[in-house]
């Protein structure tokens, strides 16, 4: 199947849910009242940026790095169908299977027929925020595999039943005791609060799955077309052992992850890895070609790759904001939105959370169910001047308002920017307003703290200041009659 | 040279002295202060809420309105970003593109007319006291302001200029998004005035009044110590 022929596919539109924007609203409520939280998180986050900050300084220029990985991502995500297809014949030629999926259901079929086939009982993942899409461990779990999380972040979420708070750093909500707790009830093991230790847990247990496992799933975070490799980036080690030890290996990746060159990873890893962790580089960097290949002595018998579209293509299919599918899911755009910080990641609802997310979810999962988070934001562009792909973020935030907008208009929304637009085009009517403004505000005790104040919103947390009694333009013509 | 001062309308109705604090400082460089008189509102917030037909009705209308203009100077960072920026995008594939594209070249934020098209630091004005600067997101990222409000403020006799932590971060206001998602919003004014209250500063200074309006007001309701609040244009002002 070819990309082309997925943009044409017909996409059926999500019911619109009004809960999904309540869920959100008593979410924020709870997470913005607390400081404790967020204190942590901004601390944690802090920490990130002095780490990034030292790295971007070791770039010769780091704009120049932005601009030459926005080129390259520009003309894979323009040549997609090329590019696949060329990482496709290449994998291929040396015996790995590529399927393309899409959507989630197709790559949850086939990754289950698959473990149906060959007699999987256990399997074993790294990280992947793909799987997260497409509730991959659900439905592995409900046909009866053991599924195991290796990724310390990722296991420590999946023991907690909790999505993921960030797609790079799952757990980074969460206290050193409050792991230990977990471990405690979870593992058995003695309560501690040092990180070596609390590892060590970790690391005792997923060694011995590792070698239980019949397969291994992991994500990629680059599609090499050139010479039909995956790129795995990581700092554990355990992508490394999900994807060697055991027989069969999946690799479950967003078709936009493609880049044309194996040299363009000479850019793209510490790109990744200073936009992502404020690392020269990840500790681990794999690149996988194949499965074992005859005389070598390890690595998996089988190896597939699934090549999952899920809307992307709807993406992919409006050029204003095609850029989106530049992204590398490096994460820096969370770390230094002021938004997330103060919301938290599991506010958003979504796989993929923060300013990407809420530019990529409308075309992945429905407009109109989640514009709410491209309205949850000040568009202060944090985002976009963090962004390593050059991802225009913010601006597609508006992008999104419109569209939602121009599709389905809220009728009071309208009414009321009408009635602006009609005032503001007539100065008369606009300076008759601003000359009413003091009154009226003399006026507003009369309704303030009832269901019909206009500033409720406003003055609920915060004071508002008092309509001067002069205008500018009044003073000017005071002072324009004076100088006469 | 014939300035046309852009005075947005809360501006204009709220703080009406930033408009004459610019008109004195222009007028003190020897410049010529033009008002045009039917300006309204830069349609920013209808914008923004997606509203995007609306926003070019009021947007065409000060397309007009600053036509003539030789350079149009923006009280506000944000609103000077509508013109400049979002204004070609709004009036893209339309008849007023150009038009559009022409008050866009020719739109500058205060503190940027100033110091790069003027090449002014030193305003000759006299302010004592101990100013932070707060870069408004507009006018720092849309418009790539910085340098210049620091540097006319150290050009400032008596100001002692000292920086907050994460000085970048937002404050919360964003427009509608204020009263849209007030908690959020809150969130985000605490954050920026704690890092305000950190410093030793009196006053805190920035060329975006709409910003100011969000850091007073969650200062006046939580602020254990008074820290007052001032557009760009009253401290240069002073003498």
């Amino acid at each position: 199947m070819s990309v082309t022929e997925t943009i044409a596919e017909p996409v059926a539109a999500a019911a619109v849910s009004d809960g999904i924007m309540d869920q959100f609203w008593n979410d924020v409520d709870r997470t913005t009242a607390d400081s404790a939280r967020r204190a942590f998180v901004r601390k944690a986050l802090r920490g990130y940026e002095v780490k990034r900050d030292e790295t971007k300084a070791s770039f010769a220029d780091w704009q120049a790095a932005r601009e030459a990985a926005a080129r390259t991502k520009f003309e894979a995500v323009n040549h997609l169908g090329q590019y696949l297809r060329q990482f496709e014949e290449k994998f291929t030629s040396r015996g790995g299977k590529v399927f393309w999926a899409s959507n989630g259901q197709q790559a949850r079929d086939y990754i289950l027929k698959l473990a149906a086939d060959r007699g999987v009982r256990s399997i074993v993942k790294s990280k992947a925020m793909t799987s997260e899409e497409i509730h991959l461990n659900d439905a592995l779990e409900e046909s009866g595999y053991k599924v195991v999380e290796s990724d310390l972040g990722e296991f420590i979420q999946q023991l907690k039943r909790e999505p993921p708070y960030h797609f790079v750093f799952p757990c980074m909500h969460l206290r050193r005791d409050e792991i230990s707790a977990l471990f405690e009830k979870e593992l058995g093991s003695a309560k501690t609060d040092s990180p070596e230790e609390l590892t060590m847990i970790a690391r005792r247990f997923l060694r011995r799955q590792y070698i239980e496992a019949d397969m291994g799933i992991s994500g990629g975070n680059f599609i090499v077309a050139e010479t039909g490799m995956i790129s795995i980036t990581e700092n554990e080690g355990n992508a490394r052992l999900t994807t060697a030890m055991p027989r069969i290996h999946v690799a479950l990746i967003g078709i936009e992850k493609v880049v044309p060159h194996l040299a363009d990873l000479a850019l793209f890893l510490p790109l990744l890895g200073t936009a992502g962790a404020g690392q020269w580089l990840t500790c681990y960097n794999s690149m996988y070609s194949g499965p074992r290949q005859e005389g070598e002595s390890d690595g998996p018998e089988e190896f597939h790759v699934v090549l999952l579209d899920n809307h992307r293509t709807r993406l992919l299919a409006d050029a204003e904001q095609r850029d989106a599918l530049h992204c590398i899911r490096c994460g820096a755009c969370l770390n230094v939105c002021p938004i997330f910080k103060n919301i938290g990641g599991h506010a958003y609802g979504t796989t993929y959370q923060g300013p990407i997310g809420s530019v990529i979810t409308p075309h992945l999962r429905g407009l109109q169910n989640w514009k709410h988070l491209s309205g949850a934001s000040s568009l202060c562009g944090a985002c976009t001047e963090a962004c390593p792909v050059k991802i225009d973020i913010h601006h597609h935030l508006l992008h999104n308002r419109r569209n939602a907008v121009a599709e389905k208009p809220l009728w009071w929304e309208k009414w009321v920017w009408r009635g602006f637009a009609f005032a503001m085009r007539r100065p008369w009517l606009y300076r008759l307003g601003v000359r009413l403004a003091p009154l009226a505000q003399k006026l507003h005790p009369v309704i303030q703290g009832t269901p019909l104040d206009p500033l409720q919103a406003w003055t609920q947390t915060r004071e508002f200041p008092e309509a001067a009694p002069t205008s500018f333009h009044d003073l000017w013509q005071q002072r324009k009659g004076a100088k006469r | 040279m014939r300035v046309s001062l852009f005075i947005p309308c809360f501006i204009d109705s709220l703080y009406p002295g930033v408009g004459m604090a610019m008109v004195q400082v222009l007028e003190r460089l020897g410049h010529e202060i033009d008002y045009p008189e039917g300006q309204t509102c830069c349609g920013q917030p209808p914008f923004n809420s997606g509203y995007w037909p609306e926003a070019r009705e009021v947007a065409g209308r000060q397309l007009e309105v600053f036509r003539d203009s030789e350079v149009v100077v923006s009280a506000s960072g944000s609103c000077g970003a509508m013109f400049k920026v979002f204004y070609p995008e709004l009036f893209a594939r339309t008849p007023k593109e150009q038009a559009a594209k022409d008050l866009s070249a020719k739109t500058y934020e205060f503190s940027d007319f100033l110091v790069n098209k003027l090449g002014v630091r030193d305003v000759g004005a006299r302010f004592e006291g101990r100013v932070t600067f707060h870069d408004g997101c507009h006018g720092l990222r849309e418009l790539g302001t910085k340098q210049a409000p620091r540097e006319l403020l150290r050009a400032v006799k008596g100001l002692e200029l000292v920086e907050m932590g994460d000085q970048e971060s937002c404050c919360g206001f964003g427009g509608t998004f204020a009263v849209k998602f007030p908690q959020i919003s809150t969130a985000m004014a605490e954050v920026k005035c704690q890092s305000i209250l950190g410093t030793t500063a009196d006053y805190v200074v920035s060329n975006d009044s709409s910003c100011l309006m969000q850091i007073q007001g969650w200062l006046d309701r939580n602020s254990p110590r008074v820290v007052k609040s001032l557009h760009l244009a009253n401290v240069l002002a002073s003498v």
